[in-house]
């Protein structure tokens, strides 16, 4: 359970960490708390899992990464959690997820692929699709980030 | 805020090695320690003012979103979904600024598809989730909303290296 000092300090921590000389000491003043007294919480966030890295969030279209698909799939059902492994296993995959169908809807699988143009995210795609055996996908590109 | 492509490029192709190098460790290996910054100039060779001046142009341009944790929300209790709309062409702007007007609301890309707007809502409770939809629907003319909350998660993998 997170008390309300813990709320107060993943709010700070969500605002972003101070450009100043010593960061943890000014948001721990925000805080009523010490430094080192901010600085072990937050070790113990990481090694509880609640932050999953701590550092900074990077916008990935821009360092490169120039084409964003969204690659849904339909898998059979009973063997979604077996293929979504194997997906995960690729290097050009970033995040892996199963989802809920829907009428108009059939893909259950959901990989983020990067790749430095539309055509190397079509090619990762065709790649997963033979080694994963699942020939119904669409490549879904981003065009405009909205927010 | 959507951020034109060929901007970003722009910035990465400004990036310095040394740039590349300081991303590398503040989303990796960010210390956490009492004066984090003049450690990362040590690593690096230059001062703490500079690795504060770097960062901080990386911040304004926008290649780094934040500093700072990123959390897992589930752990944390959160309910969080992938959701997407069918938004008319003309009522994109639109939609989308109702839809980025919760907090909730933390990413939102217009895709192509007849599914064109995704985005991706974070909320205390499935009830405060169902309210931030129920409130989009209300003020459009968005009807339908798939809502796909990971039923099974492979792989998240949030570091970019730079090498």
């Amino acid at each position: 359970m997170l008390t309300e000092q813990d709320k107060q300090i993943i709010r700070e921590l969500q605002n972003g960490l101070p450009l100043v000389s010593r960061p943890f000491m000014a948001m721990a003043a925000k805080l009523n708390m010490t430094e080192e007294g901010l600085i072990e919480r937050i070790r113990y966030f990481i090694a509880n899992g609640q932050i999953r890295r701590f550092g900074a969030a990077v916008r990935h279209q821009d360092l490169g990464y120039l084409a964003n698909a969204m690659v849904v799939w339909d898998a059979p059902s009973e063997k979604a959690a077996e293929i979504g492994v194997i997906m995960a296993g690729f290097e050009e995959v970033t995040h892996c997820y199963q989802r809920p169908r829907y009428p108009d809807w059939p893909y259950n699988l959901f990989t983020m692929v990067h790749g430095r143009s539309r055509e190397e995210c079509v090619r990762t795609a065709e790649k997963i699709s033979l080694a994963t055996g699942v020939k119904e996908y669409r490549l879904l590109f981003s065009t405009v980030e909205l927010k | 805020m959507s951020v034109p492509r060929e901007k970003g490029l722009l910035d990465f192709m400004k990036l310095d090695s040394l740039d590349r190098k300081l991303l590398n460790i503040i989303q990796a290996n960010f210390p956490l320690v009492p004066e984090p910054y003049q450690e990362i100039g040590e690593a690096l060779g230059i001062t703490e003012d500079e690795v504060i001046d770097r960062i901080r142009i990386m911040l304004d341009n926008g290649l780094i979103r934040r500093l700072g944790g990123i959390f897992d929300s589930r752990k944390l209790g959160y309910q969080g979904a992938l959701c997407a709309v069918k938004a008319d062409r003309d009522s994109i702007d639109q939609v989308a600024a109702l839809i980025n007007s919760f907090p909730g609301v933390t990413h939102n890309y217009l895709r192509e598809h007849a599914y064109n707007v995704w985005f991706t809502v974070l909320a205390q409770s499935e009830e405060k989730m169902e309210n931030i939809l129920s409130e989009i629907r209300k003020h459009s003319a968005i009807q339908e909303i798939i809502v796909l909350p990971a039923e099974n998660v492979f792989k998240i993998r949030v570091n970019f290296d730079l090498q």
